[in-house]
């Protein structure tokens, strides 16, 4: 009988989840590839492009960071829950939220100094998105509700919450009818680096993961996470509080998330306009994932995404592709690293069964 | 039948190895036509992987299989169910929303797209009544008690027409007399010619049931016996390589209440009332052994007395203060110390290494937590050193998770934490369950280690033999009540606590 089987690894080997990650994403690109070609593209030339424009100039690579920023932190926001085994698909719309509220803070305290201004924005988008998120996680925490369904529903809340704001009570009436507010005073501007786009959001960007690796690796909070997560049963048995770190969990995912959204206004664009955020929440989850729930990871692979959103606008330039073709790379990758965690756990075995044969 | 001289399973030379060790090392196994076949070992030397070769689950890694005398090269369980072998396990393999009759056909490749009801059940009742396991092939399964989910999976590997059965730890979920029940079955399977094989740990069971017994020892076959041919201590030291040692049982001595009950009454999961007004003390240095069948509200007694389940009414008197409606960490706090039989459910996180099982109870206080927020890893690396030692748990790599290790080193693990906080009282529930002999007689050496520091120990069980030796007192529940509570060891026979189990007055 000739027959290849997937078999428990007993061990995983440390290089093998960096290795498979690798390979899975060679794998979406070739795939990819396969695509392109089908639709008349040379899936090299196109591959040469997303890298010339995303690592080929100064501006480039500071464009790269520049996405890489909100998406590290709606991964980051999506690894703490995700640790707990609470699914927050929600996370766009609390960024959405928490973008509103520094909107909100701008709009009521318009005298506010500089640091006043930014510390008021940061706290008012933490609790907003903070609480947008406590919400579902309440209801999953106190009844079972279950929460990729609420948090997925809460999204399309907030955005047309946005988009009733923004048509509405806080158009900017010098914006000719588009969807935007006023732009910020100066003084509600996150600071910028350079003559680039890149602004504070980094800093949030690199020392929150940092934050989240100590807090999870040496705090009784993260235990209590990691422990709700592997086996909750287990968590009440130790006398853990469940729905509360659970709503804890949640919360805190939220209050990056809101950050996140301050973050995108107040340092890059400086105004809410209607798609200020091009899907970073749902982005935040394929990256949480391809980084296997590690933080401190998050920054690489969100980089490493910012590089495609980068390059994808390349791409539409030169090669006229639409910039969906990307995320249908984006969308790939996610397949094949969930696909690929299989050869962690497991290991294939060839027909004969003698000897290790192991594939990856 | 066919006519063929050759057994009807042959396994030659089986290897399998895990994390680099051998689980099974050059086991040679036979099984006859109407025989039932033994395997008998402590956790860990190798039977059920053994089994899992035969069953089409683990690919060995050397070693052939023949059946009937075919040489068989299972891919998958469906495989060797193809070749008439079916393994019951442990843990059962059933849905519990699902109907008898629909869990009897599912998986199965002959099934058509337009099932045919009335063919299944009528296949169901016939092989039900041939082979006397009673069950409604209607009924829903998450409705049937543990007995019944074992004939269901009997039924379904019979209805999958195997001739070899394979039971992993049958008798360990049964009452003495559905045990009985349970062998006279077997005999029946036999007799129609098929063969049995029984992975056991109890040996007096063993002895009155098989045919043949293989012992394995640390993976390797250490002998094949026929019934008749040994005796219980052969096979003990065969199983151990030693002679176990007896329990040294030093004369008690009981100190102040530390744990009393009034009139305790709690809610099942289902939301009925099952644990009905109970009312007991518990004196230091005492154990209180709890008879009763599975099922009899000994989960609710403990969950309740652990603070993981409040109470409807009544007091928990812990030292004089009445604890009654706190949680599980106030519980744990003053001294409770529970040991839930679900080691991997419950009492530990399989997929976390054993330093973090360790401070599953000690994290949030002094001296595993350092101030209010952070955890002291270095202390707990220390701690979990010096307790795997201490209580001799299988090394594995730091980082590991923990359902890498036996049954037994789970235990001892969960002991470990437990019992190096010294607790005051001790709720064990079936402390023992599923473990070698080797494992089981460390376990309860320890718990006559702590009975002689003073602790309290609850221990429930539903096996007599251990309750009458490890007990003080024992204590029978029926259905959520306390029959009574025998004081004396005179009080102590086997008749009259079976018929407190059963619900009888005496």
């Amino acid at each position: 009988m000739r027959v290849w089987r997937l078999e428990p690894r007993a061990r995983t080997p440390a290089i093998l989840g960096p290795l498979v990650a690798a390979l899975s994403l060679a794998a979406a690109l070739v795939i990819g590839g396969v695509l392109m070609a089908i639709m008349d593209v040379n899936p090299f030339a196109a591959y040469y492009e997303i890298l010339r424009g995303s690592l080929g100039s100064w501006y480039g690579f500071s464009e790269t960071v520049v996405k890489a920023i909100p998406i590290t932190l709606s991964a980051l926001a999506c690894v703490l829950p995700f640790r707990a085994a609470v699914w927050n698909i929600g996370v766009e719309g609390q960024l959405v939220m928490g973008a509103l509220a520094s909107v909100a803070f701008v709009r009521y305290c318009p005298e506010s100094g500089s640091v006043a201004m930014i510390a008021g924005m940061s706290l008012a988008s933490a609790a907003a998105g903070g609480i947008w998120s406590a919400i579902p996680g309440f209801l999953r925490g106190k009844w079972g509700v279950n929460e990729i369904i609420s948090t997925l529903m809460l999204n399309y809340v907030a955005l047309c919450l946005m988009d009733f704001l923004l048509y509405g009570a806080w158009k900017d009436p010098m914006s000719m009818g588009f969807p935007m507010t006023a732009p910020f005073p100066p003084s509600a501007r996150l600071w910028a680096f350079g003559g680039t786009r890149l602004h504070g959001g980094l800093i949030l960007a690199l020392v929150l993961p940092v934050a989240a690796w100590f807090v999870l690796r040496r705090s009784k909070w993260g235990f209590e996470i990691k422990v709700i997560g592997e086996n909750v049963r287990a968590a009440r048995y130790a006398g853990i509080d469940v729905t509360k770190n659970i709503v804890m969990a949640m919360f805190v995912s939220g209050v990056i998330a809101g950050l996140c959204g301050m973050s995108e206004i107040a340092g890059l664009h400086g105004r809410l306009s209607r798609g200020f955020s091009v899907g970073y929440g749902f982005t935040g989850v394929i990256v949480a994932w391809m980084s296997g729930l590690n933080v401190l990871a998050l920054p690489f692979t969100a980089f490493l995404m910012g590089m495609l959103l980068v390059g994808g606008e390349t791409l539409q330039v030169v090669m006229s592709l639409p910039l969906s073709s990307v995320q249908v790379i984006q969308g790939l990758m996610l397949f094949c690293v969930l696909g690929g965690e299989v050869f962690r756990d497991y290991r294939l075995r060839g027909p004969r069964a003698a000897g290790s044969k192991e594939a990856e | 039948m066919s006519e063929s001289s050759a057994p009807l399973v042959t396994m030659s030379g089986i290897d399998k190895i895990f994390f680099d060790k051998y689980a099974n090392r050059g086991v040679d196994f036979e099984l006859e036509r109407g025989e039932t076949h033994a395997l008998l070992g402590e956790n860990g030397a190798g039977k059920t992987t053994l089994m899992n070769v035969l069953a089409g689950i683990y690919n060995p890694d050397a070693g052939r299989i023949y059946i009937e005398g075919q040489e068989a090269r299972f891919a998958s369980p469906k495989d060797a169910i193809a070749s008439g072998i079916g393994m019951v396990h442990q843990h059962f393999m059933l849905i519990p929303a699902f109907t008898v009759w629909e869990n009897m056909i599912l998986g199965m490749d002959s099934v058509p797209f337009v099932i045919d009801k009335r063919n299944v059940t009528a296949k169901i009742t016939e092989l039900s009544e041939r082979y006397s396991l009673p069950v409604d092939p209607g009924a829903k399964v998450s409705t049937l008690s543990i007995g019944e989910r074992q004939r269901v999976e009997l039924l379904k590997m019979l209805y999958r027409e195997a001739k070899v059965l394979i039971l992993d730890e049958p008798t360990s979920v049964l009452t003495p007399r559905e045990t009985l029940d349970f062998f006279s079955t077997l005999r029946r399977m036999t007799a129609a010619g098929h063969g049995i094989v029984l992975i056991s740990h109890k040996i007096e069971e063993v002895l009155s049931i098989a045919d043949r017994m293989t012992v394995l020892r640390r993976g390797e076959r250490a002998a094949t016996v026929k019934s008749g041919e040994t005796r219980k201590e052969t096979l003990v030291r065969m199983m151990m390589g030693h002679n176990p040692e007896n329990l040294r049982r030093k004369r008690a001595r009981f100190g102040q209440t530390v744990l009393s009950c009034e009139n305790l009454s709690a809610r099942g999961d289902r939301g009925a009332i099952s644990l009905r007004g109970v009312s007991f003390d518990l004196k230091e240095g005492e154990i209180l052994g709890v008879a009763g069948v599975a099922g009899n509200a000994q989960d609710e007694l403990c969950e309740t007395l652990a603070g993981l389940r409040s109470p409807d009414s009544g007091k928990i008197i812990l030292r004089g203060e009445n604890v009654a409606g706190m949680g599980p960490r106030e519980f744990i706090e003053r001294g409770v110390s529970y040991i839930p039989v679900d080691r991997t459910r419950t009492g530990l996180v399989p997929n976390m290494n054993m330093r973090e099982n360790i401070a599953l109870k000690k994290y949030w206080r002094k001296p595993a937590a350092r101030g209010k927020f952070m955890l002291d890893w270095n202390f707990l690396d220390d701690l979990t050193r010096s307790l795997a030692e201490a209580y001799s748990i299988q090394t594995i790599p730091a980082e590991s998770p923990v359902r890498a290790l036996s049954g037994g080193n789970l235990q001892k693990l969960m002991l470990a934490r437990e019992l190096s906080d010294k607790p005051s009282v001790i709720l064990a529930m079936h402390p023992v369950w599923g473990l070698d002999v080797g494992a089981a007689g460390f376990v309860r050496e320890r718990m006559m280690e702590e009975r002689g520091r003073g602790a309290g120990i609850l221990f429930v069980s539903d096996d007599l033999d251990d309750l009458f030796e490890m007990s003080d007192r024992i204590m029978t529940i029926f259905e959520g009540r306390i029959m009574g509570i025998a004081d004396n060891p005179s009080d102590f026979s086997r008749e009259r606590i079976g018929l407190l189990m059963a619900g009888m007055a005496v």
